[in-house]
């Protein structure tokens, strides 16, 4: 059973690293658009929340278009960094990355639309820097819904199959999450296989699900 | 305090506009704006703060110039060195009493801790008797309690002028005396001067001195009761 156990550590690191980069992006594209006005706000607001609409084996075209031999960013990536993304685990993150990403950013944008503006007013006369401002009373604030959101999104990035069979591929031990294992193992018959991931990415789920309702309470804040 | 102020400002919404033109100058220690909701009031205030720019003029506190639009001046909020009291007060809910009256005497990216102690923190707490509250957050204080840590914020960085917005208006009417007599007491032992906008004729007749009626965006007349 240690391909479902490679397959584990594949999708953990996976959905880790995907996290992480919604985390950054999600936060900034989220605050940017709930603060910034310029035109082609709400278009850019759609194209952000794309991917939760589309299918995921379309955004794995997409991404494949871009990214592959002939893509504009794939050429470019290859001539000046020797990186290719396809059937590589980094292609895997990219295709979680994106699918993930509106969950992290529509609670992000939502959350630093509700702090009060009041109060960033209140810190500014205070004599606090922007960045400051932003450190000390908008993330502190907007925090609780933008972990919500991050908390999605981990998960999602977790069960990704569509978009991450298209980039990545299934190559056992290097490119084969859990989910695209599950699909491989019940093609080839192999059902002892398949009932161990299951179970696995059951119990995956359900101690994420716990974890974040530890997360969750805390301080109550209200105006 | 010496306050010179000459701004202009049109603000349109749909079809209505509204001329905001105010001009005084002062050396008042108790300066109150008093009119009707929309006279302009606010906006003046958050002129003095800079959370609001004229379209044009100046705006001058005691000698150094916080505004001039010949000149191109405009500093910011962060250099004014002005306190400003909120209707509502604005505290930071996800902070302690004490985190929220050192938050000014803290620069930086982070918030002062829980624990942080401050010898400057400590006299403000003590002079609005808020030690015992000092672990407490917003949510868990009374009205007058949220306007004393609201004043003790604003006053610990010795700012050159406290500017009041409608300060009494969230309080009920027997508390709303209370803090007004209390407040007009401070304000002549500590000697800040202050700038209040108000439209309760009880906070100019107690707290003003010098005393502007504002009426759609033009001082109708003034009274000054040094003089």
């Amino acid at each position: 059973m240690d391909i479902a156990w490679t397959a584990l550590a594949l999708s953990l690191k996976v959905a880790a690293w995907a996290t992480a980069l919604n985390l950054l992006l999600g936060i900034g594209t989220g605050y940017l658009l709930a603060r910034a006005r310029f035109p082609g706000r709400d278009l850019l607001d759609a194209l952000l929340t794309l991917p939760m609409v589309m299918p995921p084996t379309v955004l794995g075209y997409y991404l494949l278009v871009l990214l592959g031999r002939r893509g504009t960013l794939g050429i470019w990536l290859q001539e000046h960094f020797g990186i290719n993304l396809i059937f590589t685990w980094q292609g895997a993150v990219i295709a979680s990355t994106v699918v993930a990403f509106p969950l992290v950013f529509k609670p992000a944008r939502a959350a630093f639309e509700a702090v009060d503006g009041q109060l960033e007013q209140a810190a500014r006369v205070l004599g606090i820097s922007e960045m400051g401002i932003f450190f000390r009373v908008t993330l502190p604030l907007a925090w609780r819904g933008i972990l919500a959101g991050v908390l999605l999104g981990f998960v999602r990035a977790l069960g990704e199959f569509g978009a991450t069979l298209m980039v990545a591929g299934s190559i056992p031990g290097k490119t084969q999450t859990l989910s695209v294992a599950v699909y491989e193992a019940v093609q080839a018959g192999q059902d002892d296989a398949a009932n161990m991931l299951v179970l696995i990415t059951s119990a995956v789920c359900i101690v994420v699900l716990l974890a974040a309702g530890r997360l969750a309470p805390g301080r109550i804040v209200h105006k | 305090m010496q306050l010179d102020l000459d701004i202009r400002a049109t603000l349109r919404s749909g079809k209505r506009s509204f001329n905001l033109h105010v001009q005084c100058t002062s050396s008042s220690q108790r300066i109150a704006v008093f009119g009707p909701s929309g006279a302009g009031k606010s906006m003046t205030l958050k002129a003095i703060a800079g959370l609001f720019t004229p379209s044009e003029g100046h705006i001058r506190l005691n000698g150094r110039t916080l505004f001039d639009s010949a000149a191109g001046i405009n500093l910011a909020p962060q250099q004014r060195n002005v306190a400003y009291l909120f209707q509502d007060y604005a505290l930071f809910p996800h902070l302690t009493v004490r985190q929220n009256v050192g938050f000014g005497l803290r620069r930086g990216w982070f918030n002062p801790g829980t624990r942080k102690k401050l010898e400057k923190v400590d006299q403000w707490l003590d002079a609005f008797h808020l030690q015992e509250l000092a672990h407490q957050y917003p949510d868990e204080l009374s009205g007058g309690q949220r306007q004393r840590v609201a004043l003790a914020r604003a006053l610990v960085s010795d700012p050159a002028a406290l500017l009041l917005d409608e300060p009494f208006a969230a309080l009920d009417p027997a508390l709303r005396v209370k803090m007004r007599l209390e407040l007009s007491q401070w304000q002549q032992r500590l000697e800040v001067p202050i700038i209040l906008i108000t439209h309760d004729p009880e906070d100019a007749r107690i707290l003003g001195e010098h005393v502007l009626y504002l009426r759609d965006g033009q001082i109708d007349s003034a009274e000054n009761k040094a003089a």
